[in-house]
This record gives structure tokens, sequence and C-alpha cells, in this order.
């Protein structure tokens, strides 16, 4: 990794990335070859097909999600600096010690990292998780396993654990909580988060 | 038998005979297997002279001056017995001994279990573990008084053959698995690293301090004795965690990674201890260096080879009760067996048993889980954690016993102190130093405070004990030393520390768990976080721990899976399973803390009017509507989810069973466990009861609507299904299946219900599987098998459940609002409207569409239940009872016409009305309908809206949510 620092001078804007990011500018450049290695006609950009080539990903039942979430809204391509700040949601927030996902500022943030995976199921981006919506991930997720009714119950029951306002729907603040309620480390998301930074491993 | 329970007594007492503290143990398994340590009563002041016999074979390996023996006691009693003539009474001691003290030292140690616990205040302050502890250094001043020997000791074959298996067992099959793979690196450096590093220390160091003259001349040990004994001293042990950190309730992280420690590190501890009395048997100077490759090597293979045992026995295990539906009753003993076995093979080849145990528990949990029914799953749990409860008690009061006993220690102030301090220094500073690489790592790292309860929580125990006890004296020549040592580092561990470890961490304000269970929300979102960081290790091409564990998944849902888990298991997804839980548990927790108002809501009969219920009927929709709507749901759900496994119903059921129709039924209500062939009268009884039944059907199809085909498919795709389920029970399937394709009306709503019914499980649901069909097909067999659960022809039991689906069927024939609404509206008294009506109103906020369309819809959604059945599920068996009007006696009528037809005895009168009053029911129902403003519209509105989604295959059968808003 340390070697091609050399190589940090393709990377546009490194500087500014890592600083918005938090990367360091190894992670930066690992980032920028996995980038490289995806961008298959060397365009700079990366398009959604791109991103189903990996193989992983194709098996993966919320996939297609994951990777629309790369693309702001209209856009047919990602560019690295855009890919590096949806990655950086993902960053560990372990440093700052968060157990109690105190701090706002940073990218990888608890309420960040609730609002990225909030957006996986609010595919209209009403603000709102709807039945319909949970019920499409829920769908993907639990595949032939279940039946329609069942998987209508249990999107049933979740919107109704989660439902504070009574709207019938998931709003952030809502997923917030659910998300918080419990403290356990073990469950959901921020604590647990991978570290696509570690470049070494 | 009397003689040969004495044959076998002196075998045993021959093999085993000196082995009193054994005397706690072999209850669990003991006597059985031939391990009943037969002894004298020490206890018993009237025999404080008890004969001491020759020291025993092959356990009794610190039994120099135990007493062994009941040998010629034994004799003794044979000849008693044989000899005299013919006596009315005989002492009969030497026969019940063994189990008899036995059951008196579980009986005294539960006992305590009890005491300790009445003081509330004084059991927060105190571990029961201490107390425990303390009451065994009574108990073994009270024997050494009396006895002026000690009697007792913690044996250690009997600890690693009995106690501390059913702990480990325990513990590994109870193990929250994805914790302990999350924290498997820290875990793993920790009992390996830190347990080396422990030991290493602590045996020069003590070397030192011998050569040092801290500790005293008389200890005569060289550099592999203490190594040896550093090694048995430096594990933490999981009996001792367990008992302590079970009652400080820190953080999941922190408790994983200091109790999986503890169980892993059993593998370092058996290598080390093994290797080092082996080398102290050939002597120090004859250690060669290929020797010390051997241990390296035997290390992996104890710890692998351990390892490798477990699993293979989760596999057998999970195998094994793929195939138990048949044997219900011995399911919970397989899981016992194997995972006893995987133990026992372990330590057959000298692994790491431990880990074995472990690892066979965590392996096998889900799928043995997922395979065996709600009951052997609870068998397993109780039976599991009341022994291991027993077997800690035990191996805390013995070991409170054993140091009574001064003949097996000598004192060195030195040796105790410097080792007190050494493995105290270490242990902290291992703990600090592995933290500090591991945090490099670990996302979430150990903090400071962490670290300090990971080193005070470095507990030694039992294992330690029954280590150094089970050294050769001749060749550990400071043995005497190193056990007082132990025991006071045991007792300081455990006593001082553990004391202490509850108000450290509140004053360090360390994270606590808390005990609440995730909830659907949480479910959920913990898969798709699981995906999501899946696929961006995938796009951020990297191959960590997320990859791995979906390969894992992806491997167990492709083979693993489908080797081990039931056809019917396997297609059901952990999600789902997931849910019904939560349903089942908030269920439960609903009807535990309304409870009794449930129950006698649910009891009061028609019969004996209640009005008694009325102010708790009100307490429970407060409560209902106070705990949101989710729990409301949940109690629907419980009756139509598969899982509706609640043990209330199925008591309430027996006890309506009890006191209905007592005369008749009775009889049957014996058989029902046991699958004894048909008497003569019963079918009898079934004849003529589907005979009435057909009869009653027919008066009854004329005044339905045709099925639809298509639910009749949907039905049996769920049947078969069920059949799976339920064909353990045949008796309980209850016979007017047959009839049910012919009643079951046409109505989307008993559809529904009969669904969701169809899938639950066939062991709790006595109810349930009364009300539906199951399985239509295995229906004629099974008959008399209804009779004693479903007998109740009273709305009580099945007012939940039968009310739900057929009244709105009643109500169905034409009016939008169903009858349910109108009867919950019509029975509920004038006080009671209010409540009723915040609570449907609470229900009700998504309904707001105004009944746009009912198509008939085969569909169940959980919901649908909620706002219209609800009503007639509790409310009316109060209700009914109080208002002797006639809708009441005709909902009672009509609900025991229908779906309870399995009552073959009283058929005959109660049909008769039935079959008068099912029509006037219907057509009585249907006016009052629209009459009832608001308040019973409500209710069949948002039912109707629920159960308005479109049929299975149209698209997007709920999106109906988004449109409304």
């Amino acid at each position: 990794m340390g070697s091609s620092s050399s190589s940090m001078d393709h990377i546009p804007n490194a500087e500014e990335l890592m600083q918005e990011t938090g990367f360091s500018a190894a992670h930066l450049l690992r980032l920028y070859e996995r980038f490289e290695f995806l961008d298959k006609d060397q365009t700079g950009e990366l398009r959604p097909e791109d991103f189903g080539a990996i193989g992983g990903l194709a098996l993966n039942p919320i996939g297609d999600r994951i990777i629309s979430a790369f693309f702001s809204p209209g856009q047919e391509t990602v560019d690295f600096p855009s890919f590096v700040r949806v990655l950086a949601h993902f960053r560990p927030n372990g440093t700052n010690r968060t157990r109690n996902g105190t701090q706002q500022e940073p990218v990888n943030s608890r309420t960040r990292k609730l609002k990225f995976a909030f957006q996986l199921y609010d595919q209209d981006r009403d603000g709102k998780i709807s039945r319909a919506e949970l019920l499409q991930v829920l769908r993907a997720m639990l595949g032939i396993q279940v039946t329609e009714e069942q998987l209508q119950s249990i999107a049933e029951r979740a919107i109704q654990e989660a439902d504070l306002d009574r709207d019938d729907a998931i709003s952030f603040d809502e997923f917030k909580k659910v998300q918080q309620v419990s403290p356990h480390p073990q469950t959901p998301t921020k604590e647990t988060p991978l570290h696509p930074t570690e470049g070494g491993r | 038998m009397l003689p040969l329970g004495l044959m076998l007594l002196l075998l045993t007492a021959a093999a085993a005979a000196a082995d009193p503290p054994g005397t706690g143990a072999p209850p669990l398994r003991g006597p059985e297997l031939g391990f009943s340590p037969p002894v004298s009563a020490p206890l018993l002041p009237s025999q404080p002279g008890a004969e001491y016999g020759a020291p025993g074979v092959a356990l009794a390996r610190s039994a120099a001056e135990e007493p062994a023996g009941p040998g010629e006691e034994e004799e003794a009693g044979e000849h008693h017995h044989h000899g005299g003539g013919y006596r009315v009474v005989q002492w009969e001691w030497s026969y019940v001994q063994t189990p008899y003290i036995i059951a008196i030292w579980l009986l005294v140690a539960s006992v305590a279990k009890i005491l300790f616990h009445f003081s509330q205040r004084f059991t927060t302050v105190v571990p029961e573990s201490c107390m425990l502890i303390l009451l065994g250094l009574v108990l073994g001043g009270v024997v050494l008084i009396a006895n002026k020997k000690q009697l007792y000791q913690l044996e250690p074959a009997l600890f690693f053959l009995f106690l501390l298996p059913t702990i480990v067992g325990d513990a590994g099959y109870f193990m929250p698995a994805r914790l302990f793979f999350d924290n498997l690196g820290a875990i793993l450096t920790y009992a390996v690293v830190g347990t080396l590093w422990n030991a290493f220390c602590t045996g020069f160091c003590l070397y030192a301090a011998k050569l040092l003259g801290v500790i005293d001349e008389r200890v005569q040990a060289d550099l592999m004795d203490f190594l040896l004994f550093g090694a048995l001293i430096s594990a933490v042990d999981p009996v001792a965690v367990l008992a302590v950190f079970e009652e400080v309730h820190v953080n999941d992280t922190l408790f994983i990674i200091v109790f999986g420690e503890s169980l892993v590190n059993d593998a370092v501890t058996v290598v080390l201890y093994k290797v080092y009395i082996s080398f102290v048997e050939v002597g120090a100077e004859n250690v060669q260096t290929a020797d010390y490759f051997k241990g390296v090597a035997s290390f992996l293979i104890v710890s692998i080879g351990g390892t490798l045992v477990g699993l293979v026995f989760a596999v057998i295990l999970g195998f094994i009760t793929r195939f138990t539906k048949k044997v219900r009753i011995i399911e919970p003993l397989f899981v016992f067996l194997l995972v006893y076995l995987a133990y026992l093979t372990a330590e057959l080849f000298s692994l790491s048993a431990i880990l074995s145990m472990t690892f066979c528990g965590i392996g096998a949990n889900k799928y043995v889980e997922a395979n065996i029914s709600q009951k052997s799953r609870t068998t397993v749990k109780y039976t599991m954690k009341t022994l291991a409860s027993i077997a800690e008690t035990i191996i805390f009061i013995f070991l409170g016993i054993s140091a009574v006993d001064k003949s097996k220690w000598a004192w060195d102030t030195g040796l105790v102190s410097c080792t007190l301090i050494f493995i105290f220094v270490f242990r902290a500073v291992g703990v600090i130093g592995q933290t500090w690489v591991l945090n490099r790592f670990r996302l979430v790292p150990l903090d400071k405070i962490d670290q300090v309860v990971m080193s005070y929580g470095g507990l030694r125990g039992a294992v330690a004990f029954a280590l150094v006890v089970l050294l050769d004296g001749n060749q550990v020549k400071a043995k005497d030393y190193f056990v007082a040592t132990t025991i006071v580092v045991v007792f300081f561990t455990v006593m001082f520390q553990g004391l202490t470890i509850k108000p450290l961490v509140k004053w360090l304000k360390v994270p606590r768990s808390t005990s609440r269970k995730p909830t659907i929300n949480e479910e959920i979102h913990e898969r798709a976080f699981d995906h999501i960081l899946t696929a961006v290790e995938d796009i951020a091409g990297l191959q960590g721990y997320h990859h791995w564990r979906d390969k894992w998944e992806q491997f167990d849902k492709n083979y693993l899976s489908k080797l081990l888990l039931r056809k019917s298991v396997y297609r059901k997804s952990e999600l789902w399973e997931a849910y019904q839980k939560i349903n089942i548990r908030d269920a439960i927790s609903v009807i535990d803390q309304g409870g009794n108002v449930l129950t006698s809501a649910r009891l009061s009969l028609p019969s004996m009017a209640s009005r008694a219920s009325f102010p708790e009927v009100t307490n429970v929709t407060n409560y209902l509507r106070e705990n949101g709507s989710g729990v409301c749901l949940d109690l629907q759900v419980i009756d139509n989810v598969p899982g509706a496994k609640v043990e209330e119903d199925t008591e309430t059921h027996h006890v309506l069973a009890e006191n209905l129709y007592k005369p008749r039924r009775r009889y049957q209500s014996h058989y029902s466990r046991h699958f004894m062939p048909l008497g003569e009268k019963e079918r009898q009884d079934r004849e003529v009861f589907q005979r009435n039944m057909k009869s009653r059907m027919e008066t009854f199809k004329s005044t339905r609507y045709k099925r639809h085909k298509k639910e009749r498919s949907l039905k049996k795709r769920r049947g078969s299904d069920a059949k799976e389920d339920s064909s353990d029970k045949p008796r309980r399937n209850v016979s007017w299946q047959d009839k049910d394709p012919v009643v079951v009306p046409v109505e989307s709503e008993e559809d529904k219900a009969e669904h969701s019914d169809a899938e639950k499980e066939d062991d709790v649901g006595i109810t349930f599987v009364a009300r539906k069909a199951e399985t239509p097909k295995q229906r004629p067999k099974s008959v008399p098998a209804a009779l004693d659960g479903c007998q109740s022809p009273t709305a009580a039991p099945s007012s939940p459940t039968s009310g739900d689906s057929h009244l709105p069927w009643k109500g169905s024939v034409g009016s939008p609002p169903p009858c349910v609404s109108v009867e919950a509206t019509k029975i509920i008294p004038v006080d009671l409207q209010q409540a009723w009506n915040q609570s449907i109103s609470s229900l009700e906020s998504i309904s707001s569409p105004p009944a746009p369309a009912e198509p008939i819809h085969p569909r169940v959604s959980a919901l649908s239940r909620l706002g219209g059945p609800r009503p007639a599920s509790y409310t009316p068996p109060g209700s009914i009872g109080s208002s002797t009007s006639s809708i009441g006696a005709q909902v009672s009528q009509g609900s025991f016409g229908f779906s309870e037809k399995k009552k073959e005895d009283e058929e005959e009168e109660e049909e008769q009305v039935a079959s008068q009053e099912m029509q006037p029911l219907m057509s009585s129902l249907r006016p009052p309908g629209p009459l009832s403003p608001p308040l019973r519209r409500n209710p069949c509105v948002y039912l109707r809206s629920l159960v308005t989604m479109p049929p299975t295959g149209s698209g997007e059968p709920h999106s109906r949510g988004p449109t409304q808003l």
C-alpha cells in the first residue's frame, strides 16, 4: 500500500476527499485502485453494470438497492469522489468511541449511517418507509421461503412496532428510534460495520 | 429387585468406593452409570462413626483418609436383610443410602438457594456464589466436628464428569452464537495468549520468589512444579465467571469476551497441565527439545480436535432431531445425550472436552431448536438450566466444604500471597497488553473500563481446584501447599472479587446489558445491514468478516440446513420464525400481565354469569390501548400464527376440559397423551358424532356460499405443511375436519383463519387444532382426540379463536359491518364502551378509508384480525355470559356448532339447538350491523380494509398502505 504514494497524484482532489471523508491516504489509494479495477472502460466513472459485475453483489438480495445508493438521483454514473463519499458512510466510527452514537458531524456518524440504510428502504425518497417499501425489502431478503401473507404480517408488525405517529409508515425518526432502543452492541449496524478502509486485510 | 439393587450397590461400592463428595453429582446421571459413591451417612449424628473402608480404587485420588466405606456396611446390610426371619419393618438404609444422601444434598443446596433469595436487598449485594461457599464452609465445619474427619470434598472425577458438563453444556447450548463469533478474535486471543502468558509468568515468578526466599523452604518445588501450578491456577474459570457475571449484567460484549475466554482456555489449560505433569514425571532435566514441540502439537490437536468432535456431534444431533417427529417425548433426551457424549468423547481422546461441548452446543442449537417442538424446547431449556444451576450450587458448596479439611492442605503465607499478587498483576498486564493489540483491529475498541472489568473478572474456580486435587502427591511434593493456595485463590477471587465487582461496575459506569429481546424491526434491519455490509465489502473489494459470514450463510442454507433441518422447517425463514417468537413472547407477556384478566374473562362460561369480569375486561382494553397497537396485534396473532403455542391457552383449555362434562370426558383426557387404540365406545361416539355433524352441516350448507376454489388450493398448500407437524399427534387432530370442507364456508375470513392455523404446530395447539382443520387428510381416525381438547362448547376458550373466525363469517352473509362489531358493541356494557372505543380508534388510524371494497379475499393478514375480531375474542366470553340475551346464547351455540363440533356426546342435544339457532343467528345478527354507529363500524371497517387485499397473484398485494396516505 505504502509503496505507491506517487500514484496519489492520480486521484483528483485527494486532499479534499481525505478531509471530507476522513479516509487516510492509504485507504484512499486503495479505494482508488479498486475504483479503477471496477471501471472496466477506464472512463473514470462507474456505471451500474460495473457494479453488477462484482460477483458477490449479484447474489446479494438487496444488491441492487445498494448499487443504486451510489448513484444520486437521475445520474447514470458515479465518479470517484462520489464513490468514496458513499463508502465513507461505512468508515468505522470506533475511533471516536460512539457507544451512544453521540457525534453528529462526520459522514460516518451513526445518524448518517442510519440515514444511508434508511434510504435503501425508502426508494421513493419521500422520507418514509411505507409498507410497500418494507415489503419489497423483505421480499428480496426472504425470497421464496416465506409466503406473501407471512411477509405481510411481518411488515405489518414491523410497522406497528415502529410507527409512532400512526401514519402507517416509518419515518426516519422512527427508524432511528427503533435502532436506538437497543444499546446492544451486536444488534444492527454502526457498531459492527466493516471497514472498507482497512486495506491490508 | 432388592437383591439386584444390592448387587449393584456392591459393585459400585467396589469400583468407586470412596467417593463421598460425589454425592452431589451422581444424581444427575450418576447412579445409572455405576458411579454412585456410597457414603456413610455423615450428617446423621447417630452415625458419626461410620465405618471407614479402604480407599477407593479408581476414582478416589485423594481418598487417603476418606471414609470409603460402605463396603462392610453393605455386607452387613445384606446379611441383615437375608439373615433374619421375616420382619414387618426393615431398616434398609444401606439399600437407599447412596441415592438418599445424594437427594439430601441436592435438597440442602436447593433450600439454601431459596433462603438466600429471601432477602432481596441482601442478594443484590452478595453474590450467590459467595453465600454458597460460606454455607459450604459451615456445613464442612459441622461435618468435621461430627466426624472428626472431613467426609466430603469436591471430587475431581465427579466434577469433571458430571458437574462441569452440565454447566458447560448449558452455557454452550445457549451461547449467543453470533455474539460469540463476532468477538471470536478477541476471545481466542485472550484465551490462548492470555492464558499462556498468565501461566508462564506466574510460574516463573513464583519460582523466582522461591529462589529469593519469599516462599518458605518447606515448599519443595522446583521450576516445573511452579510452572505446573501456574498453568492450573491461571485459567479463568467458566463456572465462577458465569456465577458472578450473570449477576453483574455487564454488557454483552464484555461478558462474551470474558466468558468465552473462560471456556476456550480449557484447551490451553488441559495441554499445559498434561505437558507439565509429564515433564514433572520424567524430571525437568530429561525433557528434550522435541517435547516442547510435541507440546505445541498437542495443543493444536487438543483444541482443534475437541472442536471437531463437538461439531461432529452437533451434526449428528441436528440430523437425529430431524427425525424425532414421532417421538417428541424423548426429543430433549437426544439433546442432552449427544451434547454430553460430545463431552465424554472428547475426554475419551483426552481432547478439550469443554471446547467440544461448547461447540457442539453452539453448532447444534440452531438446527435443534428449529427441529424440535416448542415443548421440547422448553423442556431442554429448563432442564439444562436446572441442572446447571444445581451443579453450580453443589460445586460452590463443596468448594466451601473442601476448604475445611485441614489434612489436605498446608499453609505457606509467602506462597499464598505471592500467588495472589502475581495472578492479579499478570492478569491485568496481560489484558492491557492484549487489548492494546486487539484494539488496533477491533471496530469497537475495548476501552479502559472494559479492561478493568476484564482484569478484575478473571475469576478462578473449581476447575483449578479440581486440577490441583488431581495432582499426584508423590510427584509433586508441594501438593498440599498448592491445594491450600488454590483454595485461597479461588475463595479470594470468587468471594472478594465477586463481591466487589458489582460496585466496581456500577462505579465505573460500565455499560450494562439490557435483557430485552430484539424487536421485529431489529431483526429485519439486522439482516438488511448484514446484506448491506456484505455488499459494501464486495464493492470495496475486501474479503472481510462479513464476506465470510455471508459465504458461511450461503453454505449453511444450501447444504447444512438441507441436511439437518426438517423439510417443513427448512422452508420457513428465520425471520418468520423470529417474528413468531416475538409475537408469542408479547402475547405471553400480555397474558402474564393481564393474565388473570384474560383467563377469567375466558373462563367465564355462559353458564356462570360473570359480571365480575367486566372491570377486568376494561383493564385489558386499557392495557392494550396503552401499550400500543402492537400488542393488540399480537393478541390476535396468537390465534392465527402457527406459533400459537401459548401455554396459557392450553391451560385454559385444560381447565375447561376439567370443568366441563367431566363425567363423560374425563377418562379420555387420560388417554390423550398416549397413543392408545380407540376403544369401542369411542368409536361409537365418533360415529354418532360424525353422523350428527353431517346432518348439521347440511342445514348449514344451505345458508352458505360455495367456497372458492382458490381458497381451497391455498389451504391445501398449507395443509401439506401442517400435515407433517400434526402427524405426530394423530389423535389430537380433530375429527370434524372431514366435514370441514363442507363447513368452511365461503367466507374469506374463515378461510384466512384457517390458513394460518394450518401452519401452527401441533404441540400446543389443542385449542387451535380443534378450531381449524389443519390436515384435511387425517381426520377419520382422530375423532376422539378432539374430545379432550376441544370439548368445551362454550365460547370461552375458543372465543379468541373461533370467535373471530366464525363471527365475521356469519355477518358477511350480507352486510358490510360484520357481526363481530355488532356483537362487540352489543355485548359490551355501556360503561365499557368508551374504553373499547378508544382502543378501537387507536387501532383504527389506518383504516380511514371506509370499507372501499370487500372482495372476498383469502389472504390473511395478521392485522386483519386486529380490529375486528378482537372484540369478539375476549369480550364475548364474559359478556356473553352476563347478557343472557339471545345473541349471546346464539353466539356461544354457534361457536359450538361450528368450530367446536367435536364433542361427540352432547351433540345430540346441542346440535338440535344449534341447528335451530344457526339461521336465526345469522339473520338476527345482520340487521343490527347498520344500526350501530361509529363504534361498531370502525372495527369492521378496519377489518375490511385489511381484508381487502388483492389475491395472491396480483402484484402489489399490500400497497394499500401508501395509497391511503
